[in-house]
């Protein structure tokens, strides 16, 4: 799976847990540019990304990523392990 | 099943025209999620929750502090939520003695949050049991002492059903059941707790949700009463008009053990008071011999209320049976193996409900313990002999078939009717009408027991209860009334409640007559009604105007000195 289809993905789970159709991922993304993007949401975000793309995180990663493009990355890693 | 995120959508939608409801959520994990998907399930079932969600972890703060926002809030109902967890927690921070003592001091904690929240509001308590977590301090010798934490825990569970076995007013929402169906490691998710201290999964929330609002929902007198059957393939396997009797399924035979259990079940539930019938579209004669005859049948023919085999469209029988029994399609549950069927039914019957069984019958009975479908809010002897009752009525229906006019019909029946004020021994009946009647029901009060037992101390009040037997049987308490003393002059009545079984039977023209006696001993001048409109009652809209009562504003007014006696084929016993 490649890069861009992870976060077309990505981007229609964000669509449908945030209930928002308007927001438009970049690799840049960060919380700050998404208001609905609050740290219970972002729980709800991973469980959503972890059934969709059948991988799991550890606890310390979810907390570490930095934007939308460390998300996909390790998603991208899992995925193709 | 809705899934968490179909439920968060639902709390946009509009919820204008459903039934309010305050509930209160106290948790010592965090709650917003939980708080969510209740709020998203009322969608589902029609409910506007309004919640009120208590800051982490301050279950006792809210409770023990009289100037807290909870009580503020006002709820109908506070969901004491507390998790294992913070249980297992609690439990390590004891020394040795409290250990052995934990269950009693957990259950002790939770007597006294139940008496401070009902000594200052007028709300229903529902807590839960807790999941089981076994830590394996003691391996399985742990099953075997009492300093283990699994010990304790399982004895706090029982001790908390104990408890709520004493308080009326206290519910239980059983997490630890659910858990069993579907496993630790599907309600909880660590990485939720360790990130978000939430104690349960995306994914079991909706159940949770699901199980609050059954419990809210069978306490305010929406709940399932009667099982409709299928029989081909559904209650035995095969097919009785071509496999014949030594054919079908039953018992040790083929996979006969599956609808021996699923018979098994549905006698447990007509012994607790649901009414089961029978709904299949075969030969009236060949569908009745196994109930008859067939040495592995668990359910006989007096265990069905109404029995209706032909070959009539199963929504047309299923009106059927509804007209007989005089209850609402909304309160029944049509089982059929069938799936063409069963979308027929939805649509045709859009209240009534239908559970897709799975293909494969093996898995029938797993899959409708699941469903929770029987939730009730109350258990009393009567309700055992419900389908007794309803039987007795199929009978005379068919009584009445044969008679020309209504007046000879009623005449036959040699009613009589007990009446008299409310006493220890009618008032758990009395309180249970109150709050499960929904159609004959001029003003739809409901009372709890404590309720009852108040106003029938109460020196402004006046009761009546009214029993009815007939030559076919005894239908027991099917009427209450209670009377409030308005002023010297003026009777109001407060409560009018008639179980829909005795309908056009006279009874109301001789409760009447009963209430204008009573008026009458007590010097009253007039009596007065009111008919408060729901979605359920429509007929009893023109009751008190069919009764000679006067319009008067919202209200209706009965002159006593003027009201003539109505006629009824009733004799007071």
């Amino acid at each position: 799976m490649d890069h861009n289809q992870i976060i077309k993905d990505v981007n229609d789970i964000f669509i449908d847990v945030l209930d928002n159709e308007d927001i438009k991922l970049t690799t840049a993304t960060t919380a700050i540019d998404i208001d609905e993007w609050d740290s219970l949401n972002h729980i709800q975000l991973v469980v959503a990304i972890e059934k969709h793309f059948k991988v799991k995180f550890n606890t310390t990663e979810i907390q570490g990523w930095k934007n939308v493009g460390e998300m996909c990355s390790a998603i991208e890693k899992r995925v193709n392990q | 099943m809705r899934t968490f995120n179909e439920l968060k959508k639902n709390i946009k939608k509009d919820h204008t025209n459903f039934k309010k409801t305050r509930i209160a959520i106290l948790a010592d994990s965090a709650s917003q999620l939980l708080s969510t998907a209740i709020k998203g399930y009322g969608y589902e079932s029609q409910i506007d929750y309004e919640i009120y969600e208590a800051d982490y972890n301050q279950i006792s703060l809210q409770i023990y502090d009289q100037r807290s926002e909870l009580y503020d809030f006002n709820p109908e109902y506070v969901f004491i939520n507390c998790s294992t967890e913070k249980l297992l927690k609690d439990f390590y921070s004891k020394d040795k003695t409290g250990q052995i003592h934990f269950a009693t001091y957990v259950c002790d904690k939770f007597r006294s949050y139940y008496e401070a929240l009902t000594s200052r509001l007028r709300c229903t308590v529902i807590i839960n049991t807790f999941p089981e977590i076994n830590d394996r301090v003691f391996g399985n010798y742990g099953a075997k002492t009492n300093a283990s934490f699994i010990y304790q825990l399982r004895k706090t569970n029982v001790l908390l059903m104990e408890l709520s076995q004493e308080h009326k007013g206290l519910f239980i929402c059983d997490i630890a059941a659910l858990q069993s169906e579907i496993g630790y490691h599907n309600v909880f998710d660590p990485k939720m707790y360790v990130n978000a201290d939430m104690v349960y999964s995306i994914d079991i929330l909706p159940y949770i949700a699901r199980h609050i609002t059954d419990i809210i929902l069978s306490i305010s007198g929406s709940f399932k009463k009667c099982l409709i059957l299928d029989l081909d393939n559904t209650t035995w396997g095969g097919i009785i008009g071509d496999d014949g009797m030594e054919g079908i399924q039953l018992g040790y035979f083929g996979q006969g053990k599956i609808y021996t259990e699923l018979q098994l079940w549905a006698k447990q539930l007509k012994n607790r008071g649901i009414i089961l019938a029978v709904c299949s579209k075969n030969t009236d004669e060949i569908a009745k011999e196994p109930f008859l005859s067939h040495p592995d049948m668990v359910l006989r023919l007096e265990d069905i209320a109404v029995f209706v085999a032909n070959w009539e469209t199963k929504v047309s029988n299923i009106r059927y049976i509804q007209t007989v029994l005089n209850i609402g399609f909304d309160s029944m549950v049509f089982l059929d193996d069938n799936p063409f069927e069963r979308e027929i039914v939805k649509a045709g019957i859009p209240d009534i409900t239908v559970p897709d069984l799975p293909e494969d019958p093996a898995e029938y009975m797993i899959y409708l313990r699941q469903q929770n479908l029987f939730e009730t809010a109350s258990y009393t002897q009567e309700d055992e002999q419900r389908t007794s009752l309803y039987r007795e009525e199929a009978q005379r229906t068919i009584l009445q078939q044969s008679f020309e006019n209504e007046a000879d019909f009623l005449e036959s029946l040699n009613m009589c009717s007990e009446v008299k004020a409310f006493d220890t021994f009618t008032i758990p009946r009395v309180a249970q009408l109150t709050q499960r009647s929904n159609q004959f029901n001029l003003r739809t009060v409901r009372y709890t027991d404590d309720d009852i037992k108040r106003i029938s101390a109460d020196p402004d009040y006046y009761t009546l209860s009214l029993t009815l037997e007939d030559k076919f049987g005894d239908h027991g308490l099917i009427a209450v009334i209670i009377l409030r003393k308005e002023n010297e002059k003026t009777l109001f009545i407060d409560t009018w409640i008639m179980s829909c079984r005795v309908l056009k039977r006279g009874m109301e023209n001789f409760t009447l007559n009963a209430i204008v006696e009573l008026a009458v001993f007590h010097n009253f001048e007039e009596v007065a009604g009111e008919y408060i409109e729901t979605k359920k009652n429509g007929i009893v809209k023109d009751h008190y105007q069919s009764l000679g009562f006067v319009a008067d504003g919202n209200r209706w007014q009965l002159d006593v000195a003027k009201h003539k006696k109505n006629y009824s084929f009733i004799t007071k016993k």
